[in-house]
């Protein structure tokens, strides 16, 4: 039994997380499906009744006419061929016209805050970890304590009025392209939550590694403490870190609505925001949808990661 | 949990004085947040036009300011603080009852039946939950009602898990097969003998939700999906602070304290409560 659990390769380990991420994902759609045709009113409801003809014709062109069931399998039948079909609101865009125009921002602004907390993060718990209750420590903690305690919505306007209006030394909001200098404010903003976050379970889980027998046998073997931290107690105090990995991708997709909205980055998220004002269905269903597979990327990535961690995972969880 | 192990647990909380400090923050925030507007000068929706985006300690009458419009900042605060714990509560309240019902009855079940019921959960989980709220809201119009049932609709799933762990370990104890040869029936012994032994757990998971609820609800009304004006809630009121940023820092200042001051003293105030129901650390 062990030498096959050991035969599986990764391929094979990531394969079946994929296979078992489809029906997440085919829930996903058909809830979002089934609640935007639950909704009273539709995407044609105007301030201004429209005359009937025009109504059945909008209703005809975009297929609304057809019993929901057709619908669905029209959907799901479009979304295999990359096809979200089209936007109600905007409407020379298809949603994945819109979705295409917004990933690439809204990924360069998620994959930055993650980096960053975790570059941030992990270091600032190990320090306090080690210094535990000196100077260090009670800062991290500080920190940590305030990070939590103070929402993404909060964080981004006191940076902009920090960094944007006193200091000057970054620009309040907008999105050129080629600029970088645009993207620092938002992805700190969002970093900084996840970064205290990671900062307090490094700490605590060091802590408790730093107690566990192995770690003293690391000792008495006469390693030097850099590389009994570095080597032997880090890796398994980084479990909960990782764990948390599902959550904090979570957290991070969730903020970026807001960032993305106050600072005005043409993102997924402030198409999101922007469709959910206008009752746009498609677009809300094509960017959940969206979202919801990225968590799932993430998520595997992080299982990845807590695999190639803890071995005794390798063994019990690819079986 | 016994009785004692209440009664010890409720004396180390009195002994913490952080603990006792947020409590009693709480009780004031709460208090001014019911009673307070009816006791101040202004009403919500009034318009001071002598007094527009008004800075706070002057000698106008408005304690803590007032926004872009003349609205006392001080009332506008309480109001919204109102709307956020008065939704905030019901929705923890729900997620409460239905996390409480399902999990004990989950744990009390076992076997297929719990299967079932945690694979629901389990299924419910993996969603995006954010997402899904902001399409209830969407659906179902942006009122206190529908944000209510759609942070609730989610809010019960961790309490779930919590309170199935705890109800298969008490499953075990000789109390519950004393209940069964007595007699007693499923409901009976889930709402006389479960539950409250799940008092503990339960309280402190509840007090650490609260803050969260506040948080989401707070992030739908800044996006503009949440509470709409003139209504208040803290979520709006930062918004609407944070395009003024420059020229009245106050109208941020004021309702982003008030948020983070409640969320700071639920969150520290169930972490003293776990730490005090713990027995592990005694």
């Amino acid at each position: 039994m062990r030498y096959k659990c050991r035969g599986m390769s990764t391929l094979a380990f990531v394969l079946r997380r994929l296979v078992a991420a489809i029906p997440t994902l085919v829930l996903v759609i058909a809830l979002s499906f089934l609640l935007t045709r639950l909704a009273p009113g539709g995407p044609f409801d105007e301030e201004q009744a429209l005359p009937p003809e025009i109504r059945a014709n909008l209703e005809a062109a975009y297929g609304l006419d057809d019993p929901p069931l057709v619908q669905f399998g029209r959907y799901l039948r479009g979304l295999l061929h990359g096809d979200f079909g089209p936007s109600f609101k905007f409407r020379d865009f298809t949603v994945s016209e819109l979705i295409a125009d917004g990933l690439p921002v809204s990924l360069m602004l998620g994959a930055g805050a993650m980096l960053l907390s975790l570059a941030l993060g992990i270091p600032a718990g190990v320090l306090a970890a080690l210094s535990r209750r000196h100077f260090a420590d009670r800062l991290v903690m500080a920190f940590a304590v305030a990070g939590i305690s103070i929402p993404v919505f909060v964080v981004a306007p006191l940076l902009t009025l920090v960094f944007g209006l006193w200091l000057r030394w970054l620009p309040v909001a907008g999105w050129v392209p080629g600029r970088p200098s645009d993207i620092v404010l938002p992805v700190v903003a969002l970093a900084l939550p996840v970064i205290a976050f990671i900062a307090r379970l490094t700490r605590a889980s060091l802590l408790e590694v730093l107690r566990a027998p192995w770690v003293r046998a690391a000792r008495a073997r006469g390693l030097p403490e850099r590389s009994v931290i570095l080597r032997h107690a880090l890796p398994a105090a980084l479990l909960p870190v990782v764990s948390y990995a599902g959550p904090a991708a979570a957290a991070v997709l969730a903020g970026s609505l807001v960032v993305e909205t106050y600072f005005g980055l043409p993102g997924m998220g402030r198409h999101l925001v922007q469709g959910a004002l206008n009752r746009d269905y498609t677009l809300v269903m094509g960017m959940v949808i969206v979202y919801a597979a990225l968590m799932i990327a993430f998520n595997l990535l992080a299982d990845l990661t807590y695999a190639a961690l803890d071995p005794r995972i390798r063994r019990e969880r690819w079986l | 949990m016994n009785r004692s192990l209440g009664r010890e647990a409720l004396e180390t909380l009195r002994r913490d004085r952080v603990a006792m400090a947020c409590l009693l923050v709480l009780g004031i925030l709460a208090l001014a947040a019911v009673a307070g507007p009816a006791l101040l000068d202004y009403r919500e929706d009034e318009i001071d036009w002598a007094h527009m985006a008004a800075a706070p300690f002057a000698a106008h009458g408005h304690w803590l300011g007032t926004d872009r419009l003349g609205r006392d900042l001080l009332v506008r605060t309480l109001h919204g603080l109102r709307v956020s714990l008065a939704i905030s509560f019901a929705a923890t309240l729900v997620s409460l009852v239905i996390g409480v019902a399902w999990g004990a009855l989950a744990g009390f079940r076992r076997g297929r039946t719990d299967a079932w019921m945690m694979r629901l959960v389990d299924v419910l989980y993996s969603l995006p939950q954010v997402f899904f709220v902001i399409i209830l809201t969407v659906v179902f119009g942006r009122s206190p009602l529908t944000i209510l049932v759609a942070i609730g609709a989610f809010g019960w799933l961790t309490m779930a898990r919590i309170v199935r762990g705890q109800a298969l370990a008490l499953r075990e104890r000789e109390f519950i097969d004393a209940a069964i040869v007595g007699g007693a029936g499923t409901a009976r012994i889930v709402m006389r003998h479960v539950v409250p032994n799940l008092l503990g757990p339960v309280i402190v998971y509840a007090t650490l939700t609260l803050p969260q609820v506040i948080l989401v609800e707070s992030f739908l009304s800044f996006l503009g999906i949440g509470i709409q004006e003139p209504l208040a809630s803290l979520g709006n009121l930062v918004a609407d602070g944070a395009t003024e940023l420059e020229t009245a820092p106050w109208m941020l200042a004021v309702p982003a304290g008030c948020l983070m001051l409640v969320v700071f003293c639920c969150n520290f105030l169930g972490d003293s409560l776990r730490d005090a129901l713990d027995p592990r650390d005694r």
